[in-house]
């Protein structure tokens, strides 16, 4: 069993009347990627600062590395590493003066800063643009350096705020191999807040989805599938012809929850994968495949439904 | 601390904003410095080192005005956006989720700021008491130097109570130029207009004036209401500091002519000038401090986002 690193028991927070956070329960254990999801305003943010003690909790408590944040607040910020949503550097000073100060507020002796923030820039793909003034980095470069900024102390645990927002599609790529690469090789445990649903999904081992300052799904994505029984797949059919006996014969197939015409091409979902099925099916209709398409959104689909009942 | 110090500190110094206020500042005390020097030397009386602060032989706005008027927009500029451009800038709740207690970063600006102060201050001091060494050619005496010993201390604890205010001003406004003219808003309302609240309020309570008793009291009050003012509480300390012979007074009545009548006007010692105004310099410091825990406390207590 991997040690746990963050616990969060009924964990509320109040301003004024209103509940941001609100019994809210998490586990969190050695190198897991846990996603951190919902809706603007659901009491991430908060969550997150209440875990590093950056704001005080209204009732519950939350543990991380084994300490409480308010009491032990450095022994907390000495393994946690935190990315916030939108990180903010000294314009005027490079990006390899930033890492130095941060260094030397983490009490971490000059030599071994130096060589570590090189082998970090390096990692980051910052070594060309280490001495620039940071004011002139564009919004990626300032992201990269974060979390280079970030596993400068060697975290234990890393917080990452919507680490996604503004990154180009191979800047997320790389972000969340770099995830990855942390977690499995070096242990760490990674609390990834974000909006890019199809993202969470590739990396993260567990997902929470939270809603009004709760905790509302919990678990793999496979199993939250199960749980919310929404079906998950989804496959797009380009044809040439087809006529109603096709539709009724892809609805026949098992485990297909539901078919729909969208001009040319047939949408079929299901809850498992019926590629195969369904595309033999067309063959041996009288109408020609000419593509077909199959997007893994299981955990948007998931996260569409619930919000969507919700409003109901 | 000492990292967050070290930063602040050379942040200061490399400032253009700073600079620019220092070199100002320099170039006027170095250029009022030869004016003076030179027309007291020509006039040749009184206590050369004291005076040279106090005089407006040379030019007609005295050393000691001129700090006064120049010393607040020092400490202003040092400390209005200290704790909100951090925050607009997001670097804030990244230096606060690194291993510092929060106490850390205030205090490390705070003392980075008073360092800087203590620095000008002395260099001012070194640059216009050499110039003055070498125009008149005689070392100050002990009781001069001890007494310019008090004058900077106090120069100082005035700065730093600007400082401390436009530091505040930084904790509770989020934007940093609301910061910087609330802060000289109170630095102009305090030093300027306290002199016709002060009268207003002693007109106020004593309406007649005509014996010599309800003009005692409407002199008393209007002192007292004036010293609310550290800009007051900063001239009449240092006044009195700087000058040993009318130094051994506070109160203007005391000054009057007819009652100098008969009285010995020899200098009193540097101690007994300093024990005059120790007042002065312990309210000038509480209310520092006051300042310094309004907003220590609102700091530690306040949430912080990106």
């Amino acid at each position: 069993m991997s040690e746990l690193l963050v616990e969060a028991d009924s964990l509320v927070k109040a301003y004024g009347n209103f509940l941001a956070v609100n019994g809210l329960d998490l586990r969190l254990g050695e190198g897991e990627v846990y996603g951190f999801l919902g809706p603007n305003g659901s009491g991430k943010s908060t969550t997150i600062l209440m875990m590093l003690g950056l704001t005080e909790p209204t009732s519950g408590g939350v543990k991380v590395v084994g300490y409480d944040p308010v009491r032990h607040p450095l022994e907390v910020k000495r393994q946690v590493g935190y990315l916030p949503e939108s990180v903010g550097f000294y314009s005027d000073m490079s990006g390899r003066e930033n890492m130095l100060y941060t260094a030397d507020l983490n009490n971490i002796r000059r030599s071994e800063a130096k060589k570590r923030i090189d082998e970090l820039l390096g990692m980051v793909e910052l070594t060309d643009a280490m001495n620039q003034p940071v004011g002139q980095y564009s919004r990626g470069m300032r992201q990269r350096l974060g979390l280079a900024d970030v596993l400068l102390k060697r975290p234990r645990v890393i917080i990452l705020d919507d680490p996604t927002l503004g990154l180009d599609p191979t800047g997320i790529q790389w972000l969340l191999g770099i995830i990855e690469e942390l977690s499995t090789n070096q242990g760490i445990a990674v609390l990834l807040s974000s909006h890019q649903l199809q993202e969470v999904q590739q990396v993260c081992h567990r997902v929470g989805i939270m809603s009004h300052g709760k905790i509302v799904l919990e678990g793999t994505v496979a199993e939250l599938t199960a749980q919310t029984a929404s079906g998950g797949f989804q496959l797009v059919l380009e044809l040439l012809g087809g006529d109603d006996s096709l539709m009724t014969a892809l609805k026949g197939l098992p485990s297909v929850t539901g078919c729909n015409r969208v001009g040319n091409n047939i949408v079929v979902d299901s809850n498992a994968d019926v590629r195969a099925l369904a595309t033999a099916t067309v063959i041996a209709s009288s109408a020609s495949l000419l593509g077909a398409s199959s997007e893994n959104r299981t955990l948007e689909q998931i996260y569409l439904r619930y919000f969507a009942g919700q409003e109901r | 601390m000492r990292a967050i110090f070290w930063k602040e500190l050379g942040d200061h110094f490399g400032k253009k904003r700073f600079n620019l206020m220092l070199g100002l500042v320099l170039v006027g005390v170095l250029w009022a410095t030869f004016v003076d020097t030179e027309a007291m030397v020509r006039s040749g009386t009184g206590s050369f080192y004291l005076d040279l602060f106090t005089t407006t032989l040379g030019v007609p706005l005295s050393l000691l005005s001129f700090l006064s008027f120049f010393g607040p927009i020092i400490g202003i500029t040092l400390g209005f956006d200290s704790i909100n451009s951090e925050r607009t800038q997001g670097t804030l709740s990244r230096i606060l989720s690194q291993p510092v207690y929060r106490d850390a970063v205030y205090n490390g600006k705070f003392l980075a700021g008073l360092f800087t102060l203590i620095m000008v201050v002395l260099s001012l001091g070194i640059a216009a008491v050499g110039v003055a060494m070498f125009r008149f050619g005689l070392p100050p005496s002990s009781d001069e130097v001890l007494r310019l010993i008090g004058f900077g201390f106090v120069t100082i604890g005035y700065l730093a109570f600007w400082l401390a205010l436009s530091m505040t001003a930084s904790i509770f406004l989020r934007n940093a130029v609301a910061s910087a003219l609330v802060s000289i808003g109170i630095w102009i309302g305090i030093s300027f207009f306290i002199v016709f609240a002060s009268s207003a309020i002693a007109d106020r309570m004593v309406p007649d004036i005509e014996e010599i008793e309800d003009q005692a009291r409407h002199t008393n009050i209007q002192l007292w209401v004036g010293r609310v003012s550290p800009e007051r509480l900063y001239t009449e300390a240092t006044g009195t500091l700087l000058d040993p012979i009318g130094g051994r007074f506070l109160n203007p009545l005391g000054v009057a002519p007819e009652r100098l009548q008969g009285l010995l006007l020899s200098p009193v010692s540097a101690g007994q000038s300093l024990l005059l105004v120790w007042p002065h310099i312990i309210a000038l410091l509480g209310m520092i401090a006051t300042l310094l825990s309004v907003s220590y406390v609102r700091f530690m207590r306040e949430e912080i986002r990106s």
